[in-house]
């Protein structure tokens, strides 16, 4: 037990002072490769309570897709980032400030023991399987294209979206620019490709 | 001795990285790129509260809805980075008070 305390104490710490350097480093590369870090200590900390197949998607989902995503871009954006630094500092007061009242507000809520209702139990909608029957990742499965069906076809419908919406957005057509047609050059007929010319000795074409 | 790990020390956790979320984007008013990572840490946070609760009650729906906001997560990454880009291709930049075309 007090392995898994010391355990989550490394990893949210870690965690934690990796999600200040996002928010506060200059470099916009720096912040995601911080942001992947810390991704990398949730997956951690997702492990510990036990979900672990929600841990490797983490791993898989945000630090394989969406952080490169975000460093595809920053690095591909030729971006001034020195000028975008300017006012920095002005804003930290009032940021600081609300997220001091918020930080209290939630910590009001967090801090102390949490004691669920008597008939708490009863009212689960899912109840967790025992530890050693079955494996996290099969339990959900058991649920996720059971009962939860339709959610997660909504859930592939928003990817799909997404995806059309993203490559739209981006799409682009150039004038001038040559590109190879391939129909143009299959349909094309003997006629109009080659010209014989009868070339008369001596005086060339 | 110290106290076992339970549903409070997570949720604390959770504040913490969701305040630092907040915070984010009051710091970097100006870069939406950093405010786009900001919202990541917040939904991250959502996710360790959601998670946290389903070992707590021992619940697996919470679990199962940590997994759409993970999705949604990530749809709205891909999105934003893409209009981003294409912000990026007219205005040459991507200073958020430039944001104000449509004005008029």
């Amino acid at each position: 037990m007090i392995v898994e305390t010391m355990v989550f104490y490394l990893f949210s710490a870690i965690m934690i002072a990796s999600a200040v350097m996002v928010i506060s480093t200059r470099n916009p590369v720096h912040s995601v490769l911080f942001l992947i870090l810390t991704f990398f200590n949730a997956a951690a900390l997702f492990m510990l309570t036990g979900a672990e197949f929600l841990a490797m998607i983490l791993v898989v989902v945000y630090v394989g897709a969406v952080a490169v995503l975000f460093l595809f871009v920053v690095m591909m954006l030729d971006i001034n980032f020195v000028e975008l630094r300017q006012g920095f500092m002005q804003y930290l007061p009032a940021g600081a400030l609300i997220g001091a009242i918020l930080l209290i507000e939630l910590a009001f809520f967090s801090v102390g023991h949490w004691v669920s209702a008597p008939d708490a139990d009863a009212q689960r909608a899912l109840a967790m399987p025992a530890a050693g029957q079955v494996s996290n990742t099969l339990a959900l499965g058991r649920v996720l294209y059971t009962d939860y069906a339709y959610l997660f076809q909504l859930a592939g419908l928003i990817l799909l979206v997404a995806m059309i919406g993203a490559i739209v957005l981006t799409l682009r057509q150039r004038a001038g620019v040559k590109k190879q047609s391939i129909a143009d050059q299959v349909s094309r007929s003997r006629g109009e490709a080659i010209e014989i010319k009868d070339v008369p000795t001596g005086s060339g074409v | 001795m110290p106290e076992a790990i339970g549903l409070s020390h997570y949720l604390v956790v959770a504040a913490i990285l969701f305040t630092l979320g907040i915070f984010g984007i009051f710091l970097n008013r100006k870069n939406v790129i950093v405010i786009l990572m900001s919202i990541e840490l917040m939904l991250l946070a959502v996710n360790i509260n959601l998670v946290a609760f389903s070992t707590h009650l021992g619940d697996l729906v919470g679990q199962v809805f940590a997994m759409f906001i993970l999705t949604v997560a990530a749809a709205e990454a891909a999105i934003g980075l893409a209009i981003l880009v294409v912000y990026f291709r007219n205005r040459r930049s991507i200073a958020v008070e430039d944001i104000n075309m449509m004005k008029g």
